[in-house]
């Protein structure tokens, strides 16, 4: 399998450049940072915190730069980021561990929905031109050029504060303790409905309108035709070789969409105080805690570049023409 | 393998001979179709009328944007929007002998029931003909298993291995992909997967366009064998009419969406009588045999939106009379050059008492 061999080296290098990056850039800032931070901080950070800072912007001169990467390497295979001084003193691969489990589950659940959902419609919409389904692709693309925060708030302000239905914002019911009973599961599910439904309503046109457009596009091939000639069952027609070819680049789509979802995820985490990267990315910016930026930034950066990897493989796995079979 | 090469234009070959002897399979009867809406559609089939007869092969032949396609498309159901059927009717003679069945107006579960069954279709550009994700095999047996719901998984398998064997293709191909076969290889898939249901009829729209002489030699000896053992009715379409006065039993002759002529394929090479088949013949040299003039056919094809009033061809043709511009001439059999069982002729020049046909064109005892 050469190709996967060398899509490998590729995202290899790509993982390299970014943690590399992720590495000098807080290096490469002008002027004594770290000093001006402990400044303002007015001495409310400990020695260690401290350290943590000059290392981390490899201002702890012992070292040469040459050095300082390879120290820095070693930490990040121990799973190492530094110690967060925002929640000091935990350090920052505790405070990502806690919070990124909720954005995987919320986001990565709610764009599945989306992609698969889009997906099913626009080959409907595609493949039945001119019936009353036509009539869903307004709707949805009302949705999706409305701002996502204020879709957000409004959401809020109908179903958590007017019709109270369900909660305005969190992870889960702060009198529960987490657990894996039903109770705390319920409280979870109730409260990510909101941040969901919004979320599916805000990008579902775009995987809708994609389809439908690839439907019409590869209806009009002649490998469709010939299907119909066949006699083949319409559902045959329209799943095995109208949407089976159109889904194609949904497949790319969905990889390209996926450094969005990030982006996406900051906004959605604030407006519903959702406990997740993003809402910790949020609050690390407000209290100039770089080690938690920064391996904020290296989780999404890997995590978008798994997507990737895996959206890569589905694409192999879908077009045989991709495959270089000996 | 040689049944072509080694037969004059005019020898008998077949079960059957193409002057009015089988009963018709299919029968197209005054066809209509518009491609788009108002005053600009493109009348791309005018009342056309075709009847194709058990067992034989009837070539269809005429410039490229004449209709033939359109017609294949029209005739079985297929038409890609915005092609629209305005008037006609095909029938379909079912081989029980029963009343035949107007494919137009069936009722959609009953039209996808007898699709390749009936009709199969080997369509023009075989080279995007083929889904571009699923291996060929499973392209053959998704047709088998649609129609004989109640054949084994194995059983199809050996079937569509089978039917690449009889078109010359390894059935070790059966799971390869289109992409990894070779332009012939997939118009010979093609063909395999349209004799998968031993169809009554088999439609090819062009099957050899594509392809290098040498390779469109061995397909047409292919299909001229594998009619000869299976049987089955073939309408056969190529702008190439020599290559038709060899394979096909008769012929006809398409201009701008309507058919001007037609008869049994040695006549009509030997004998044509409308000015257009005789230009048609002599665009193209003959495939063996003495070597005529090569002249063509000066002035291109009309423009369907806008017909010239009366015959179609009278711009183009040098027989033109006053009458050819005034009234379209209806397809018949022809008189004033001379009688002529199985032929048929839409020219004034046949239809017109007074008229005097060009030795050219008239019948020589
Ligand atoms: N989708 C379409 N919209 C408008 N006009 C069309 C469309 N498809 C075909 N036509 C017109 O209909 C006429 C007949 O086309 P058709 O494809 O049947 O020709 P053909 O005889 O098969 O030609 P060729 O030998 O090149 O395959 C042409 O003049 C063409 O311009
Ligand atoms: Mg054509």
């Amino acid at each position: 399998m050469k190709f996967l061999v060398r899509r490998i080296i590729f995202y290899v290098i790509t993982a390299w450049a970014a943690i590399t990056l992720n590495f000098v850039i807080p290096r490469l800032m002008p002027g004594n940072p770290v000093q001006s931070l402990i400044n303002k901080f007015q001495g409310q950070l400990s020695t260690s915190a401290t350290h943590s800072l000059y290392v981390l912007f490899g201002l702890d001169k012992k070292q040469s730069l040459w050095d300082q990467y390879w120290t820095y390497w070693g930490e990040l295979l121990h799973g190492n980021l530094g110690i967060s001084f925002a929640y000091f003193p935990t350090p920052v691969s505790e405070v990502i561990g806690q919070a990124l489990p909720w954005t995987i589950a919320l986001v990565g659940l709610s764009t599945i929905i989306s992609v698969v959902l889009g997906t099913l419609l626009g080959t409907f919409i595609g493949w039945r031109r001119g019936t009353w389904m036509d009539g869903v692709l307004p709707v949805t693309t009302f949705f999706s050029s409305v701002p996502y925060f204020w879709l957000g708030l409004i959401f809020i302000a109908v179903f958590a504060v007017l019709l109270p239905v369900f909660p305005a914002g969190g992870g889960y019911d702060g009198a529960l303790i987490p657990a894996f009973n039903t109770e705390f599961i319920g409280s979870v599910l109730q409260h990510a409905a909101l941040p969901a439904i919004t979320i599916v309503l805000s990008s579902v046109a775009g995987w809708i309108l994609s389809q439908r457009n690839m439907m019409v596009t590869v209806t009009s091939e002649d490998y469709v035709t010939v299907a119909q000639a066949k006699g083949l069952k319409e559902r045959t027609v329209m799943f095995d070789y109208a949407a089976r070819n159109a889904i194609l680049p949904q497949v790319s789509g969905f990889a390209l969409s996926l450094g969005f979802v990030v982006s996406g995820t900051l906004v959605m985490e604030l407006v519903f105080s959702y406990p997740g990267i993003g809402y910790s990315l949020f609050q690390a910016i407000n209290a100039h805690d770089y080690p938690l930026m920064q391996g904020i930034f290296l989780v999404i950066t890997i995590s978008v570049l798994i997507a990737n990897i895996i959206a890569d493989m589905v694409y192999v796995f879908l077009d045989p023409r991709t495959r270089q079979e000996g | 393998m040689n049944t072509v090469s080694t037969q004059a234009p005019d020898s008998t070959r077949g079960s059957v001979r193409g002057t009015g002897a089988g009963r018709p399979v299919l029968e197209i009867k005054n066809l209509s179709v518009d491609y788009g809406y108002g005053e600009d559609r493109v009348h791309a089939l005018r009342n056309v009328s075709l009847t194709l007869r058990e067992g034989e092969v009837l070539g269809l032949a005429g410039e490229s944007g004449c209709g033939k396609s359109t017609l294949v498309y029209g005739a079985t159901r297929l038409l890609p929007p915005p092609g629209l059927i305005s008037s006609g009717e095909v029938l379909y003679y079912p081989e029980d002998g029963g009343e035949p069945v107007d494919i137009l107006r069936q009722p959609e579960d009953a039209l996808r029931a007898s699709r390749w069954q009936d009709t199969a279709i080997v369509f023009q550009g075989a080279m995007n003909s083929l889904n571009p994700v699923h291996r060929i095999g499973r392209q053959i047996t998704d047709a088998i298993a649609a129609h004989r719901p109640e054949t084994t998984k194995a059983e199809r398998q050996d079937r569509a291995r089978e039917l690449l064997d009889m078109v010359g293709i390894d059935p070790g191909r059966i799971s390869s992909f289109p992409h990894q076969l070779s332009g012939g290889m997939r118009q010979r898939v093609m063909i395999a997967m349209a004799l998968a249901l031993e169809p009554r009829v088999l439609i090819m729209d062009e099957p050899t366009t594509a392809l290098d002489v040498v390779m469109q030699r061995q397909i047409i000896e292919q299909i001229v064998d594998l009619r000869q053992n299976l049987g089955f009715s073939v309408i056969f379409i190529t702008h190439d009419v020599s290559l038709l006065i060899e394979i096909a039993d008769r012929i006809a002759i398409m201009y701008a969406g309507d058919i001007v002529e037609q008869g049994p394929a040695s006549r009509m090479y030997r004998q044509p009588r409308h000015p257009y088949t005789r230009g048609l013949l002599n665009s193209f040299p003959p495939l063996r045999g003495p070597r005529r003039e090569m002249t063509g056919i000066p002035g291109s094809p009309p423009d369907l939106v806008n017909l010239p009033t009366g015959c179609p061809y009278h711009p183009r043709c040098p027989y033109a009379m006053p009458i050819c511009s005034e009234k379209i001439p209806t397809l018949i059999e022809p008189t004033a050059g001379g009688s002529e069982p199985g032929r048929l002729v839409a020219c004034w020049l046949e239809e017109d008492a007074e008229a005097t046909v060009p030795p050219e064109l008239a019948v020589r005892a």
